[in-house]
């Protein structure tokens, strides 16, 4: 189980990004981190990795501390941050560079087959497409089988077509091993086709203003009536969590327009 | 009526948008480089032929040409290059190996940076040739002072690529290498060394022209053999045609090595994804 307890984090220049968030994931579970900017959705995200040190509070992962960079925690990227000296097989293999030669090739091809890529391992990353590259950071990420995957706005630079195809293929891998994965996202529609709760943060400092649980089953129809109603739930708790209600309109029609100007 | 007019021309524009008639070939490339110095040439000997000059300070190609042959015949020539050559490659290995391991250091920590950094900076201001006089003093009249000066010559190109390549990596990538919780020394071999390749390449390229200039600067100054020396004895035998067999000496060998360097290093090259790579693809 991934448990943050009472996470602070104030920048050097004294502002203060997260102040005393807790929140306990089950393994297994998908919890999306949703909020506006600068309420230090990636900073939380970053502490978990191990990446960044918390100034207060603690991450502990199966009742041990993450201090630093663990092996049983995944990191994809907004980018895919794909090393452009390794041809994708190479990339892919990244994190298994200690293994023998042969384990490491079968797993690489296995996880290529899974991102669909296969017939890509041999060619450079200049030459994919962004969803691609993704798509290959995604089997990075995976071919080391981390308990917990985190996800920072992974799909936010993809076109909405691809996005909705890499969301999907994203639930198709989680069902292979059922890590538990932690995706910070500015796209409530995103939001509610991956998780199982969604945390709503609030700025100034981040802190967690709700969470939502989603329990409709899976895959997600996002024509549906259901879907419907809980991303009108999120849009509400995100409107609350920047100090404005949606039902009052101060003059800029906010129940329109607050599905696109909240972040 | 323009309608009918529009409806005309399409055809020829259509055919005329995939008919690259303009192109040269391939093979034109090169040639079009060389134009320029074979034309000029060309057009100095034909005006000594004329006897327009009469080509004794400025030998006619057909002359040089001659020398040129008559020095390879005697065995000098090579004897010449070889010295020299061999001055090169041992002053451009020193540099090389100690401009990448203080750049390496440097560009990793910042506190070597802030240690050694201002002192080699201080040290790279001062004219290289400004240390001959005392390397002559320590080591001697021979090979040793010469090849030092080269060294210290090749040294600062590289150390100054590889420290600067190096603050200069991605951050985003250095923090892939975190996260898959890579030591210092494999972070440097697997992220910082390659993401600095490229700027590396072209340390080494500047570094080994520094080295062939240095080196006649090494041999004008007191040598009994190597082509510094040719361009000397030329000068004071008078004798302009060796003077520029020795200079084209230099061209051709400086101009191999770079294109050996460049070679050696394009199969490590091959994932760039450059703004001359498609260019060089057409």
């Amino acid at each position: 189980m991934l448990s943050l307890q009472h996470i602070g984090k104030t920048y050097p220049n004294n502002v203060r990004a997260l102040e005393g968030v807790s929140l306990d994931v089950e393994l297994g579970e998908i919890v999306v981190i949703v909020g506006g900017s600068g309420c230090g959705k990636s900073t939380l995200l970053r502490a978990v990795s191990g990446l960044d040190q918390p100034s207060q509070g603690r991450v502990l992962l199966d009742g041990v501390a993450v201090t630093e960079p663990n092996e049983k925690i995944g990191m994809v990227f907004q980018e895919p941050r794909l090393l452009p000296w390794l041809t994708v097989a190479g990339n892919v293999g990244f994190g298994l560079e200690h293994r023998p030669r042969q384990e490491r090739e079968e797993r690489v091809a296995a996880q290529l087959a899974r991102v669909g890529l296969s017939d890509k391992a041999s060619v450079w990353p200049r030459e994919l497409s962004g969803g691609q590259a993704q798509r290959v950071a995604l089997a990075r990420a995976l071919v080391t089988r981390p308990a917990v995957l985190l996800l920072d706005e992974p799909f936010s630079a993809l076109d909405a077509f691809t996005r909705a195809d890499l969301q999907d293929h994203l639930l198709d891998l989680w069902a292979d091993g059922k890590p538990t994965l932690v995706v910070v996202t500015h796209d409530v529609e995103e939001a509610i086709v991956l998780a199982d709760r969604i945390v709503v943060m609030r700025p100034h400092p981040g802190r967690i203003e709700e969470e939502i649980a989603v329990d409709l089953p899976r895959p997600r129809d996002r024509q549906s009536a259901a879907y419907d109603f809980a991303k009108r739930r999120v849009l509400a708790a995100l409107d609350r969590s920047l100090g404005r209600a949606a039902s009052v309109d101060d003059g800029e029609t906010k129940a329109a327009s607050g599905q696109a100007m909240w972040w | 009526m323009s309608i009918v007019q529009m409806t005309i021309a399409r055809p020829e524009a259509a055919e005329a948008v995939p008919a690259p008639a303009q192109r040269r070939p391939h093979w034109t490339r090169p040639i079009l480089g060389l134009l320029l110095p074979v034309g000029l040439a060309l057009l100095w000997e034909l005006a000594v032929r004329a006897g327009l000059s009469n080509g004794r300070l400025v030998p006619p190609p057909s002359v040089i040409w001659e020398t040129f042959v008559e020095l390879a015949a005697a065995g000098e020539l090579q004897r010449h290059a070889l010295a020299t050559a061999t001055r090169v490659f041992t002053g451009f290995g020193l540099g090389v190996v100690c401009g990448t391991v203080l750049g390496a250091i440097t560009g990793y920590s910042t506190f070597t940076l802030r240690l050694i950094d201002p002192t080699l900076q201080a040290l790279r201001a001062i004219p290289s040739i400004a240390w001959v006089p005392l390397f002559i003093l320590w080591l001697g009249i021979y090979e040793s002072s010469k090849v030092t000066l080269i060294a210290v010559g090749v040294f600062f190109p590289v150390y100054l690529g590889v420290m600067g390549a190096i603050r200069s990596v991605d951050r985003k990538l250095v923090e892939v290498g975190r996260a898959f919780r890579l030591s210092p020394f494999a972070m440097v071999r697997r992220i910082l060394l390659p993401a600095v390749l490229p700027s590396y390449v072209l340390a080494l390229r500047s570094g080994l022209g520094l080295g062939w200039m240095f080196v006649v600067a090494a041999e004008l100054l007191g040598a009994s053999e190597g082509l510094g020396y040719l361009l000397i004895d030329g000068q004071q035998l008078g004798k302009p045609a060796q003077i520029v067999a020795a200079i084209v000496a230099f061209a051709i060998l400086g101009k191999t090595t770079d294109w050996i360097v460049v070679l050696a290093t394009a199969p490590l090259l091959k994932w760039e994804d450059r703004f001359s790579a498609r260019e060089e693809a057409n």
